[in-house]
């Protein structure tokens, strides 16, 4: 593959294939910050991947109280799944699980949009007949009676057919260590890139799959060709010099915003370096005929 | 552009129906054309020009210039543009109104706001009995929109409110929120004796409590609520210091258990 070159660091001339999908965004509030990320981290849990987990969820960022419907500290989560109906089942059991659940917590549109889902208008029934719907500016919003005192919540949040799911950079490095640091400082640039999230652990993704498999009945199975310890196997797409291999996953609401984080990430990458961090930046494809969005790494350079 | 004036040319010697006065029906109009609108109330014919002097200007904008309380029917119906009322008016001044501003200097009668369904409300005065209330035979009162009296409202203010938000900054009569169907009303001063009577859902607020409560609303004790905090936001363009308020702790009693008692009236926590 023909490389381009940044700061020492090697660019394969490839590009990111990414898939639209299907997103919302919900503001989650409570009395302390703290509280707000863990009904969100709790309500974002199990959510990497679509294949498994029916959606991809993640933070997208914290909000200062002046920036919340209630005054108090939030933070924004953003959900992608393939079918409006799969992300309306995700968005109502995980709120209603997770952040309903949890003590002081209210939850509100977090996403402006004509087309909308069901939010307190499928919660409300929680309630058993002791809802209260106040109506205030145009925006509704169900009281639901909890233990601790009320559970409020906007009816309806925003829908946006436009998401892209799938952006991605492969980072490949001499080592786990410095692998980690480069997947860790990317991660970081694309905390802050809005709209976007990176819904693995901690933003990484350290199994990367390819489609299908040798045997029946699984749809993915490990990306062979990255694997350090297969660089042997003559399919290998590694160089000599490759001994471990991260990747970061990125749903954006826009195509744009998935660029935006997949260049943060890049230039965080190129900005720490070969030395102590990744060697090589790739992105990972399926030849191009599957996703609707091509992101180009020369495209995308700092 | 300036705005259309209607200067009051002497007191009406009968009661008038100013509803064809609206932005939306008056576009396009010349000042000839609207001299001629007929608007008495009994057999003698009075026009416009009769006991306005018309000053042409933009349509979208109405000022009054003098009042009185035999001008009925105010901004009724109106469904965008503002009307600016230097002084009184009569009953069911914004009644009906489909959106937009109606802004009454002096007090206005009763039924101010009746049926009201979008838009804003603003009396600097007092207002009468039964304010965005039905007329009689209507099933629902105002079904939405923001009504803001400064001063005092009479008795039955926001009679069977359906949606939509009543601010009183003063004090109410009896029967405040009588038969609500839901909504919000507000209310910075005292309210009368038996606030909220018969009332099925819907919220009020009596800053100052009431005069007697009925024994139908049950105590559910002090509470600090966020559905609070999002009615303060709301109502701080309106009224910033009743918004300051409305962040205290409430007493919150449930009512009225004479019906279905999904209703809700928050008093003083002390």
């Amino acid at each position: 593959m023909p490389h381009l070159n940044a700061n020492g660091i090697r660019i394969d001339d490839t590009f990111a294939e990414a898939f639209a999908m299907r997103a919302t965004g919900v503001i989650v509030t409570a009395p302390a910050l703290a509280w707000a990320r863990q009904a969100a981290a709790t309500m974002t849990g199990f959510a990497t991947s679509v294949i498994g987990c029916g959606c991809e969820a993640g933070i997208d960022c914290d909000l200062a109280p002046g920036n919340t419907p209630d005054g108090r500290p939030g933070v924004r989560v953003l959900l992608f799944a393939v079918s409006t109906t799969e992300l309306q089942k995700q968005l109502q059991n995980r709120v209603g699980q997770c952040v309903l659940t949890s003590p002081g917590s209210a939850c509100y549109a977090g996403l402006d949009s004509d087309e909308q889902l069901k939010l307190g208008n499928a919660l409300r029934f929680f309630g058993d007949g002791w809802q209260i719907s106040k109506r205030f500016g145009g925006k509704r919003y169900w009281r639901v009676p909890v233990m601790d005192g009320e559970f409020v919540c906007e009816a309806t949040t925003g829908l946006t057919k436009a998401a892209v799911g799938g952006g991605n950079i492969i980072l490949m490095g001499a080592n786990a260590e410095s692998t980690l640091a480069a997947a860790e400082a990317a991660v970081a640039a694309i905390a802050a890139v809005p709209d976007v999230i990176a819904p693995f652990p901690g933003g990484i993704a350290r199994s990367g799959s390819k489609v299908g498999s040798k045997y029946k009945g699984a749809a993915a199975s490990t990306n062979d060709a990255y694997c350090p310890t297969l660089k042997g196997s003559g399919r290998s797409e590694l160089d000599p010099d490759i001994g471990s291999v991260l990747e970061i996953v990125i749903d954006g609401l826009t195509p744009e915003a998935v660029a935006a984080a997949m260049r943060a990430g890049i230039a965080a990458v190129i900005a720490l370096g070969p030395e102590r961090g990744a060697l090589r930046i790739g992105a990972g494809n399926y030849g191009g005929k599957l996703g609707a969005h091509h992101f180009h790494l020369k495209d995308l350079l700092p | 552009m300036t705005a259309l004036v209607f200067r009051l040319r002497e007191p009406p010697a009968q009661r008038l129906d100013l509803s064809p006065l609206v932005p939306n029906r008056l576009a396009g109009l010349s000042a000839r054309d609207i001299e001629r609108i007929e608007v008495q109330t009994t057999r003698e014919r009075v026009c416009v020009g009769d006991v306005f002097r018309v000053l042409m200007g933009d349509a979208a904008r109405l000022r009054f210039e003098g009042g009185h309380e035999r001008l009925d029917r105010v901004g009724c119906a109106m469904n965008d543009g503002e009307i600016y009322i230097e002084g009184d008016v009569g009953c069911q001044a914004g009644r009906l109104m489909g959106g937009g501003k109606l802004v009454i200097a002096g007090d206005a009668g009763p039924w101010a706001a009746s049926g009201m369904k979008k838009g804003l409300v603003e009396i600097i005065g007092n207002t009468g009995d039964r304010l965005g209330g039905p007329l009689a035979g209507e099933t629902a009162g105002m079904r939405g929109g923001v009504v803001v009296v400064r001063k005092n409202a009479g008795e039955r203010a926001g009679d069977r409110l359906r949606r939509g938000t009543i601010i009183v900054e003063g004090n109410t009569g009896a029967y405040a929120g009588s038969r609500m169907i839901a909504g919000t009303l507000v209310v910075r001063g005292r309210a009368g004796r038996l606030p909220g009577y018969l009332m099925n859902r819907g919220t009020i607020v009596l800053a100052k409590n009431s005069d007697a409560l009925s024994p139908t609303f049950s105590d559910c004790g002090v509470h600090e609520l966020l559905s609070n905090t999002l009615m303060a936001e709301f109502i701080k363009p309106y009224s910033p210091e009743l918004a300051g308020l409305l962040r205290n702790r409430w007493r919150r009693f449930m009512g009225d258990m004479a019906t279905i008692g999904k209703g809700e009236i928050y008093c003083p926590a002390t």
